[in-house]
């Protein structure tokens, strides 16, 4: 039985947690080897750290972070942030990380995918993928995923959403630079090259706790042969069952682990009672 | 005592070590054979391709020392790659020897309509007890990232399967040889509870009188 996968992700700024919270089995919420020790000890099925630090001494502090994670992490982790070459990932792995996501340095330099599958092996090679939903031209609102059922009054308010055009595009520098590549041709061209895994996030659905964007996911999912995460905006535990059920083989959590909403336990226990398999000690 | 992790320059051997201090073993990684000759027990990680990762153990002179320590009853893991290459020999990239301490041949996984490599936690099912796999359910969760897996020749030399579209042996033993298709290093507290156990193994055997 191969089980789907519920992986915290930790955002790291100069070697500190970006929105970090207290649980009591830790004592500084912080430190992120700490709070990734935690999530392990709670059942994480992996761990994302992702490096937001911008100053050009981030190698080093990746580097680190790698290097005291694999001192009390038993699960496999990635980093993503800072990787720009064979040399920066090689650092890492070596210092005990499993895998390495890269994002705007593959826009920019696409063969840094097959130079780094080539070396590592595609199983260590993340694809992060910023996508944003681009909107629907005058009368254009028919080219939908497949599977999309058009847009659904999802809030409840009696209007329906803006309507899309059923494409996404991939965004560069943690989604400030619009890049004008189709985010799902762009995974099928990333996963060609050796990409292992797409983590795909919805900068459209990123911090709004609304769910995952299941057309995104959907359509992703359904354009590449190797597993898709889905991340940006899970607020409730139904929303895992959601994007679970609409492709995905993992969900990337943050915010609704972060501030204690729900445990991993507690999310494990509502995937299963959904049917999805779930690892449960 | 002392756990030895064979440092042959594939994969993951900081992760592996860092796994054996977490349960309070003694553990080097090293290639120096002198260092391997006096170790309780012998660990052969691993992460990559077989041919090279053969080729590395020759180099090294690696491959001899390994059968002259199993043939002297020594405790070996294999992880992943480091347990395929125990075997007689693997179809990938076109078919290389192995070791051949234990019967059979590392076959590309038949996948079906699932993606390879084989990436993520799946359930084993123990179908031998072992006291490797002492303390642990009858079907436990481990971490798997593989394209192939062994087809031992002698059923009993399976002691755990798992299915990925079709069964595969992910737990082997065969005498004093033990090689697991996953990594136990990064499988969470089943994983170290198996490596805890491999320490117990390797200690009994350099002090087997001991009440």
């Amino acid at each position: 039985m191969h089980y789907k996968r519920v992986i915290p992700c930790l955002d790291v700024d100069g070697g500190r947690v970006v929105k970090g919270v207290e649980f009591l089995d830790i004592r500084d919420a912080g430190d992120p080897v700490e709070l990734a020790a935690h999530y392990d000890r709670e059942g994480a099925d992996e761990l994302v750290f992702l490096d937001i630090t911008a100053t050009h001494e981030r190698r080093d502090t990746i580097v680190k972070l790698a290097r005291d994670t694999a001192d009390d992490v038993f699960v496999p982790f990635t980093i993503g942030g800072g990787i720009r070459s064979v040399a920066d990932a090689q650092a890492v792995l070596d210092a005990g990380a499993d895998k390495v996501s890269v994002n705007s340095a593959a826009l920019a330099r696409p063969e840094l995918i097959d130079e780094l599958a080539a070396v590592f092996g595609a199983q260590c090679v993340v694809l992060a993928i910023d996508a944003k939903a681009v909107p629907a031209q005058n009368g254009n609102a028919t080219a939908q995923a497949p599977g999309y059922m058009g847009p659904a009054d999802e809030d409840g308010d009696g209007e329906s959403p803006p309507r899309t055009s059923g494409r996404w595009e991939a965004y560069a520098a943690g989604g400030r630079t619009a890049t004008g590549r189709d985010a799902v041709a762009w995974a099928r061209e990333a996963t060609t090259r050796g990409a292992g895994e797409i983590l795909l996030t919805s900068m459209d659905r990123d911090g709004t706790s609304d769910g995952y964007d299941l057309p995104l996911t959907s359509a992703v999912s359904a354009a590449v042969d190797v597993p898709v995460i889905a991340s940006g905006g899970a607020g409730e535990l139904q929303h895992l069952v959601e994007a679970l059920q609409a492709g995905a083989d993992a969900v990337l959590c943050a915010s609704i682990f972060h501030y204690n909403r729900h445990t991993i336990a507690q999310a494990k226990a509502h995937l299963a009672e959904a049917g999805i398999p779930v690892r449960i000690d | 005592m002392t756990i030895a992790v064979v440092d042959y320059g594939m994969g993951n051997r900081r992760s592996v070590e860092k796994a054996f201090e977490h349960i309070g073993a003694n553990v080097v990684v090293t290639s120096d054979p002198e260092r391997l000759r006096a170790a309780a027990g012998l660990v052969v990680p691993g992460v990559g391709a077989f041919p090279r990762g053969m080729a590395n153990l020759r180099e090294l002179g690696l491959d001899e020392l390994l059968c002259e320590r199993l043939a002297q009853g020594t405790p070996v893991l294999g992880i992943c790659l480091g347990m395929q290459l125990a075997f007689e020999r693997s179809t990938e990239q076109g078919g290389t020897q192995g070791l051949g301490v234990i019967g059979g041949e590392v076959r590309r996984l038949e996948h079906g309509a699932l993606k390879l490599p084989h990436i993520g936690w799946n359930e084993v099912s123990f179908t031998a007890s072992s006291p490797l796999t002492e303390g642990l359910p009858e079907r436990c969760a481990f971490y798997h990232v593989h394209s192939f897996a062994p087809v031992p020749t002698v059923r009993e030399d399976i002691l755990g399967t798992a299915v990925y579209c079709t069964p595969f042996a992910s737990v082997v033993a065969h005498e004093n040889f033990y090689g697991v298709q996953f990594h136990p290093e990064k499988s969470s507290a089943a994983g170290l509870r198996l490596l805890a156990n491999f320490a117990r193994i390797c200690a009994r055997a350099v002090a087997p009188v001991a009440s």
